[in-house]
This record gives structure tokens, C-alpha cells and sequence, in this order.
């Protein structure tokens, strides 16, 4: 099957595309984006989190056909050209980053949640963020970071 | 909340810009990880590529009858299957104990064990073709309880699992020979003092406390697949791409197998996305490399979630008996303890395991009459092998247990009970080792009292459901809800013990690029995400006081930089950085004709001109002995490190629901090379801890794991894990580089204790089995009873 569709503001075409595969699978090993990350394939770790028309999703759960013609942003898409995105300096900056596999997910749910509220509380970020494992940070500078990225962005 | 507080002077201002020691200098790979192009092995690509699959066996104990790959060849799209009889060189590896096939021969030990492999155009391509091997299995009675493997648990006949001694490898990790036999893969003995019962050894009035503990089996749950790239070269070699954590016993055990030298087995780290011990082990890497042989193309491999369980060893799981002696007063005068590890299959590094968790079995206490039985075995369960804390996770669990239920036996208070046996600088160990740098037992604790206590818990109608046992399951207002708070202590051996020539290479160069000094690190010490190639760029920076310094690839083309475990790198490797700076600036120094650096500093291009200075050093920590087979007794340790926690939680004990509501950490690191990335780590290492004690267990059954997935294998989420408050103590070590202490391991050896501690206060229930589920705390009748009263 032939699928197109928009990635970081690019139109994107790939051939053969086998029915199975996922959206994760068509980014990852046929548009060259290993960004988001395959921490367990079935949605549960959010390593995989980007935005499909506006809105984050596990690409790992989302079939390459169902994103034919649609607008997709990854990890890739967050910076604008050399400069980081606020989300990505506050992590770095906060310690936020270990072994990383987590953060291209994490940075993806964090931007949506500042898009959707510009000051969360604690309780409000760890509900955001439940779906995203870390098995690296316990969390903690992970939550120093929203907080900071929050305040940049403020 | 986190606090660093220095004990001893800093030289260095803290600042990220200085970017030297003792700083929080930024991560050199943080740019590209936080844009997505940093390249973990499962981002490997190249054109050509083919895609590795492994047939695994459903069977925990099986006979092979026959193979007929005939169906998978046939498949369009496969361009090689392999079997045993495709390995060119040693059929069988290990990491102290050459006992594991690289696919199965006629038997299969555990379920999951490797049985045949497939490279095709496309992933799906191989799993379909691997599904249509056709294997003839007898299946077996598996082994699955260590105790009767071994024998001590009068269950009938027992079965050997590996009747013939098996080969020790050169790099094993023990001075001692190992002559694995039947089921046993080490027994460690410590036989210190009196080895009467403890009334008869103290000669007088004496309170035992008796205890049997269990430990189940915990995952590393990296995050990052296993993964790589096998790339075969124009000289009949390989080039392997590969995310591990240690690239030169890898190297060594893949030459075998392979029956090829190493100048043509060449390999390279590939990003690693968390480690944790369990990439200490092979795991796809002679895979790829023969099927990268075999098809003359470049083949990946990259595990799923599911087969990542299948795919590295776990940590063991334990069951202990311990006996402690106290004094009226709360004098620890004796411990008696057995402990069993299960190693599954094969032996992977158990040996070890059971060296630590028998040496460091006691806790960080003084006891004068130590009698120590630790046992590993091999059953018919998955392999275990190490993971963050390796063996001393699970007997910290046992004797801070012992060391509450002592409090509790003698009406003393359990932090002051571990205080008046705190093992202090200058202690004897159990081992007879003088403890011979700060062993601050005592100042961890205190410094915990001092801090306060979170604010109890709210109830009623405003009572936010976010912070209650449940969370917005709505399942409790505070009925029902109990605050408990738990204390442990522990400890943790940093570096490889027990006589292993354990050394890191490094190779350190300074030139003049773009008319500016450059300093170029070269090792082969493996970066897995704790920040090791920060570290080394702020040794050479402090060192050399050059500001750029520039990480080359991390690969086997320098020696060995050892292995990323045992809280060792920084200190290892470290030292190796930092001497190779040393004799940088000497050579320079001789060159300039000058006396003092600060003087040819300023006037580096001058002085090199186009010419590079490199220096190479291997570099090795003060020697450590193999200890007495029958007593225990040697000068095993290179350094200890110690953490102690503090953990508050609410129990909903109809439910037997636990929220934890803070933790609480104070270790002592030495010198904080980098205190952003010290915090990190005990961060980290103590939400691993909290996993095991809560929720984290492999399960398996008839040798059968039961959940391999991360839908059934739970890890803590930003929902489980509490606000954390982190005091971090810079005690130097004067043998030790900067007077640094390992810091990886210890939190999360007292971590766990904590947390169940602090259950068991709240509960008022002696609970003994972690991790602890909700049945444990609601199967008692006295705590429900209670409650209706
Ligand atoms: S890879 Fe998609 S949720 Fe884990
Ligand atoms: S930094 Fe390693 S999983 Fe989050």
C-alpha cells in the first residue's frame, strides 16, 4: 500500500507499506524519524507519544493507513531549526535526561500539556504524565523541568 | 526537594559553565537526545539490511528430538535460518562459567532459551518464518525451586541440570575455582566468632529474633531494547553496532563463538537506553553476527518488549532465614542466615551475586560471631544474573528486617537500635576487612530524623483523591487509611570484589584544532545513560584545564574500560581519565621546558604546534583477595558506599492499597563529581528499590513467566513515585580518585527495607515477602478486625 502524509510540516510518501505495520513503524523505518522511541510496542510506556492532527497518541497503537493524509509532529518537529523548544532546554537543564529513551515521548506530552495549561500543578503534571515510563529519573527532574519549561514559557 | 551539603572543601565552583569537576556540567549527548537524533541500537539502519528474528522455546525443560527449518527457508523474503550447528566455534559462553549455548543443542533449560534464528527483508517477514520451524521437543520435568535443586528441601530424587563441570572462562569474576557440579553453582561461607548458637556464644541473657524472608524475581525494565547491527566487513571480519555494558568481554565471547580473532570482531557502542546489569550479558549479539556471516549483508536485531524478557537475565530471587542475637541492651552479638538465590538456566554472573549477597549479607552493622550459608542454584527458571544492587539488594531486605524486629523484641526504638550497631570508620567487617574510609552509618540516619515530616494525610469530603491509596479510583476517603514510617540502612561494595584484576583503559589526547586546544578522551567504558561521558569530560577539563573536550566513539579499538556495573565507572574509568591527563600534561610539560602548567596553559598552540600529545593508561584500583573458601575471610572489598532512607506511606488496609507519600534519602558519595547527576542516580536507584518492595515481579510459574509485558509488569509510573528529599554527604576516600565514592547501587539497596518498613508500621503486620501485594495486607484478620472494632 501507498501511504502519504504530512510529518513536521512535510509531505511524506512511502510504498509498500505492509497493512500491519504502525504509524511508529512507518516513521521509525521508512521516513528515516528513529526519534519516537519502541519501548514496549503496546501502548503502554508513551515513548512513542506524538501528535496526530493536534492531538498526542501512542504511534506505536496507530496502523500506517489510519494516518494517511493526516499531519503528524514527533520529537523531531519541536525545535525551531537550531533553537530548542523551551520543553527541550528545560530538560536538558534540570538533569531531566539520563539514557533519554523516555524524552522524545515525555517532550511531546509535556509541550501538549503547556499548549493546554500554561501553569499545571504537581497532582496536574503526574496525571499527564502517567503514561510516559521512566526508568531512569524516579521522576523528579523530570517535574523540576516541567516547572521550569512551564515558567519559560509563562 | 534536594539539598547538596559538602563536607569536605570544593576547589571547584559549582557552576555548569566551568564544566569541571564537581560542577553540573551539561551531558554532551543532551542536544541530541532531547531532538530525537541521538542513535540507540534499535535506530541502526542501513540500506541493505536484513532483520534478525530467534525462535525461543516455549518449554522450560525440553529434550530436542529434531529441527526442520526446510518451511522457514522456503518462505520468499528469508535469507538464512541457523541452528545449532551453525556455530562455527564454542557452542557455549558465559560470563564466569562457559555453561549457555548460543542456540540450544538437544536440551533447553528455561523457557525463552534460543533455539534457531532467521534474517529477512522485513521483520514480519522473519517472525512468520521462524513460526514455521518445526520443532520436535520431549518435554520434561522442569527444576523450579533453588532449595530443591539443591537438595535441602528432602523433595524426592533430584534432577542435575548440568551433570558434567563446565568450563571456567578466563574472565571470571572469582580468583577462586569454580567446579560447578548437579545444580550448584556456588556455595559462600562466612564462619567468623563463635559459631555456637548465640545464647551459648555470649554467655548470657540473650534475645534471638527469627525470621524467614522472601524476595521475588525483578526485571531491569530498561527502556531501550535490546538491539544492534551486525555489519560484516571486506577482511572477513564483523563490525557489531551494539547497545551493552561491556564491550570487551562481549568481544571475547563472541570471538568464541565465532572462532575468530579479535582483530575481525570489532565492536561499537550503540546508544544504550538503561542498562541496570541487564545488558551484561550477550543477549542478540552472536545472533546478528552469524546471521551477518551467513547472508553477507548487514543484519539488525532489535527485541520487542515481550522477548525482552526472555532476552537478559533478572535479578534473583531469594529466599532467606535469619537468626540475630541481641543483648538486652541492643548489642547485635550474632546473625546466623541462609540464603538461597535461584540462578535460573544457566550461570551468567551468580556466582558473584551469591559472593555479595553473602558478604554483604549482614548489613552495615558490626556483629562479632557471623555464621553465613549462601547458595545459588541452577533451576529450570529464567537466568538471573546481575542487576543494580547485585545480591545485596535482596539480603538488605532480610537484615533490616531482622534489625526491626529486634527494636520491636527489645522496646527499642529501630533507628536507635541500628545506630548502637553502626559499622563505623575503622569496623571490622564480616569478611575480617578493616573498613577503612568514612562509614557514615550514624550521620545518614540522623541527618533523616532531622528532616521533617511530610503533613498527615487529609480526609473527608475535600480530601484530594490524587493523594490517597487508589488515586482517582475513588476508592477511599481516609477510611481505612493508615500513615506508617520506615527506616533502613545499607550498603553496597563498589567495583569488582573478591580478586577480579578489575581496570579501565583510557586514552587521552590534546592537540590544536581550529587554532583552539582540543582534548580527546578515547575508552571503551560504556555510557548507558548515568552520565559517564559527562564525567570524563570534566576530568579532562578540571585536569587539563582545557574547556573543550571532545568523547571519541566508545569502541574495542582502545582496551578495556571494564565493565558498567558494580557502581564502578566513574571511579574505575575516572581514575584512568585522569592519570591519562596527568601524563598529557607531563609529556607537555617536558616538551615546553617549562615548570608549571597554568604557565604553558595560555600558550598551548605555541608549544604543540601540529603536533597531538596522547598518552594511554590502564589503570586498575587497589588489589582486592579472594576470601577463604571455608571462612569467608579476606580483603574482598575495594570501598563501600552507604545510603540510608527514610519512607512515609498511607496503607489503605482494607484494600491493602499503599501510596507512598515521601521518601527520604541520605548517602554519602565521596565527591560529588557531578552533583546534578549524583542526585539523579539516587533518584533512580531508589525508585527501583520501591518497585521490588510494591510492585515489580516476574512472575513465573512451572517455569513459566506469567507476564512479560509492561502491561502485567509493573514498574512505578510519575504516579506511584512520591516527591523525594536527598541529602548528599561528601566524606572523602582517600584511596579512592577526588576521594569519589560509586553511587549508582546504594539507594537502591535501602530503598525497598524502607518501604516495606514503613507498610509494616502502618499495617502493624510482619510482612515478609516482597514484593508486597495487596493480599498480604488484606488476608490478615487482625488488621480488618481491628478496623471494625
Ligand atoms: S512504544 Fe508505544 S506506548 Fe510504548
Ligand atoms: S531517562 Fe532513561 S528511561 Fe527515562
Amino acid at each position: 500500500m501507498r501511504v502519504h502524509l504530512t510529518v513536521n510540516g512535510e509531505r511524506r510518501q512511502a510504498d509498500d507499506v505492509w497493512e500491519g505495520e504502525s504509524l511508529l513503524y512507518l516513521l521509525r523505518e521508512r521516513l528515516g524519524l528513529p526519534g519516537s522511541k519502541n519501548a514496549c510496542e503496546q501502548g503502554e510506556c508513551g515513548s512513542c507519544s506524538v501528535y496526530l492532527d493536534g492531538e498526542v497518541v501512542c504511534a506505536c497503537l496507530v496502523a500506517a493507513g489510519q494516518a494517511v493524509g493526516r499531519e503528524v509532529v514527533t520529537v523531531e518537529g519541536l525545535a525551531d531549526g537550531a533553537d530548542l523548544h523551551p520543553v527541550q532546554q528545560a530538560f536538558l537543564d534540570a538533569g531531566a535526561v539520563q539514557c533519554g529513551f523516555c524524552t522524545p515521548g515525555l517532550l511531546v506530552t509535556v509541550h501538549d500539556l503547556l499548549a493546554r495549561d500554561a501553569a499545571p500543578e504537581d497532582a496536574e503534571i503526574r496525571e499527564a504524565l502517567a503514561g510516559n515510563l521512566c526508568r531512569c529519573t524516579g521522576y523528579e527532574k523530570i517535574l523540576d523541568a516541567v516547572r521550569d519549561a512551564a515558567g519559560r514559557l509563562a | 526537594m534536594t539539598a547538596v551539603s559538602g563536607q569536605a572543601p570544593t576547589a571547584t565552583a559549582r557552576t555548569r559553565e566551568d564544566g569541571g569537576v564537581g560542577t553540573d556540567a551539561a551531558r554532551p549527548d543532551g542536544r541530541l537526545k532531547v531532538t530525537g537524533e541521538f542513535a540507540y541500537g534499535s535506530d541502526l539502519w542501513m540500506d541493505d539490511m536484513l532483520w534478525g528474528v530467534t525462535l525461543r522455546s516455549p518449554h522450560p525443560h525440553a529434550r530436542i528430538r529434531s529441527i526442520d527449518i526446510g518451511p522457514a527457508l522456503a518462505l520468499p523474503g528469508v535469507f538464512a535460518v541457523l541452528t545449532a550447528e551453525d556455530v562455527p566455534g564454542e557452542l557455549r559462553y558465559g560470563l564466569e562459567i562457559a555453561d549457555q549455548p548460543v542456540l540450544a543443542e538437544d536440551v533447553v533449560l528455561y523457557q525463552g532459551e534460543p533455539v534457531a534464528l532467521v534474517a529477512a527483508e522485513h521483520p514480519e517477514t522473519a517472525r512468520r518464518a521462524s513460526a514455521r520451524i518445526v520443532v520436535d521437543y520431549e518435554v520434561l520435568e522442569p527444576v523450579t525451586d533453588a532449595r530443591t535443586a539443591l537438595g535441602h528441601g528432602n523433595e524426592g530424587p533430584r534432577t542435575d541440570l548440568h551433570p558434567e563441570p563446565t568450563p571456567v572462562v578466563e574472565q571470571s569474576r572469582e580468583a577462586a575455582p569454580l567446579r560447578p557440579h548437579g545444580n550448584l553453582i556456588r556455595h559462600l561461607k562466612i564462619r567468623k566468632g563463635d559459631q555456637r548458637d548465640a545464647a551459648a556464644a555470649a554467655g548470657k541473657d540473650i534475645v534471638v529474633v527469627t525470621g524467614d524472608y522472601e524476595v521475588g524475581m525483578q526485571d531491569q525494565a530498561f527502556l531501550g531494547p535490546e538491539s544492534g547491527l551486525a555489519v560484516p566487513a571486506e577482511d572477513g571480519g564483523v563490525d557489531l553496532y551494539v547497545s551493552t555494558q561491556w564491550l570487551h568481554v562481549d568481544q571475547q565471547q563472541i570471538c568464541r563463538a565465532l572462532g575468530m580473532p579479535k582483530e575481525k570482531v570489532r565492536l561499537t557502542l550503540a546508544g544504550v537506553g538503561g542498562a541496570f546489569g541487564g545488558r551484561e550479558d550477550l543477549s542478540m549479539h552472536v545472533h546478528a553476527c552469524l546471521l551477518a556471516m551467513r547472508t553477507g549483508k548487514p543484519v539488525k536485531m532489535s527485541y520487542n518488549r515481550e522477548e525482552s524478557f526472555f532476552g537478559h537475565v533478572h535479578r534473583h530471587p531469594a529466599k532467606m532465614h535469619y537468626e540475630h542475637g541481641f543483648t538486652r541492651d541492643g548489642d547485635l552479638v550474632s546473625v546466623r542466615a541462609r540464603i538461597w538465590l535461584d540462578g535460573g538456566a544457566y550461570a551468567s554472573s551468580s556466582a558473584a551475586v551469591v559472593g555479595n549477597a553473602g558478604l554483604m549479607g549482614i548489613g552495615p552493622y558490626v556483629v562479632p560471631n557471623v555464621t553465613m550459608d549462601c547458595w545459588g542454584a541452577y533451576t529450570n527458571n529464567p537466568p538471573c544474573g546481575a542487576m543494580r544492587g547485585f545480591g545485596a539488594v535482596q539480603a538488605a531486605f532480610a537484615y533490616e528486617s531482622q534489625m526491626d524486629k529486634g527494636a520491636a523484641a527489645l522496646g527499642i526504638d529501630p533507628v536507635e537500635l541500628r545506630v548502637r550497631n553502626a559499622m563505623e570508620e575503622g569496623s571490622i567487617a564480616p569478611t575480617g576487612q578493616v573498613v577503612d574510609s568514612a562509614a557514615p552509618v550514624v550521620e545518614l540516619l540522623r541527618r533523616l530524623q532531622a528532616m521533617p515530616l511530610p503533613p498527615a494525610a487529609s480526609s473527608g469530603a475535600d480530601v484530594d483523591l490524587r493523594a490517597m491509596p487508589g488515586g482517582v479510583s475513588n476508592t477511599t476517603h481516609g477510611e481505612g487509611v493508615r500513615r506508617g514510617v520506615g527506616w533502613a540502612v545499607g550498603y553496597k561494595n563498589i567495583a569488582f570484589s573478591e580478586g577480579f584484576d578489575d581496570y579501565s583503559t583510557a586514552r587521552v589526547r590534546l592537540e590544536i584544532t581550529g587554532g583552539e586546544p582540543t582534548v580527546t578522551v578515547h575508552t571503551a567504558a560504556a555510557e548507558v545513560g548515568q552520565g559517564l561521558v559527562t564525567v570524563q569530560q570534566q576530568i579532562a577539563r578540571t585536569e587539563l584545564g582545557v574547556e573543550r573536550v571532545v568523547i571519541a566513539p566508545t569502541d574495542t579499538s582502545v582496551g578495556s574500560g571494564g565493565s558498567t556495573s558494580a557502581s564502578r565507572q566513574t571511579y574505575v574509568t575516572g581514575g584512568a581519565v585522569q592519570e591519562a591527563c596527568r601524563r598529557v600534561r607531563a609529556a607537555v610539560l617536558a616538551r615546553s621546558g617549562r615548570e608549571l602548567w597554568e604557565d604553558v596553559l595560555g600558550d598551548l598552540v605555541a608549544v604543540l604546534g601540529d603536533e597531538a600529545v596522547e598518552e594511554t593508561v590502564v589503570w586498575r584500583h587497589r588489589p582486592t583477595e579472594a576470601v577463604d573458601p571455608e571462612t569467608g575471610q579476606g580483603n574482598a572489598h575495594v570501598q563501600y558506599a552507604f545510603a540510608a532512607h527514610r519512607v512515609v506511606v498511607d496503607v489503605d488496609v482494607e484494600l491493602g492499597l499503599v501510596k507512598v507519600v515521601e521518601m527520604a534519602c541520605t548517602q554519602d558519595v565521596g565527591k560529588a563529581i557531578n552533583p546534578q547527576a549524583v542526585v539523579g542516580q539516587i533518584h533512580g536507584g531508589s525508585a527501583q528499590g520501591m518497585g521490588l518492595a510494591l510492585m515489580e515481579e516476574v512472575v513465573v510459574t512451572d517455569g513459566i513467566i506469567r507476564n512479560p509485558s509492561f502491561t502485567d509488569y509493573l514498574i512505578p509510573t510519575i504516579l506511584d513515585m512520591p516527591p523525594m528529599r536527598v541529602e548528599v554527604l561528601e566524606l572523602p576516600d582517600p584511596h579512592a580518585p577526588y576521594g569519589l565514592r560509586g553511587v549508582g547501587e546504594p539507594p537502591t539497596v535501602s530503598s525497598g527495607p524502607a518501604v516495606l518498613a514503613a507498610i509494616r508500621d502502618a499495617t502493624g503486620m510482619f510482612l515478609t515477602r516482597v514484593p508486597v501485594r495487596p493480599e498480604h495486607i488484606t488476608l490478615s484478620g487482625d488488621v480488618r478486625s481491628e478496623e471494625r472494632a
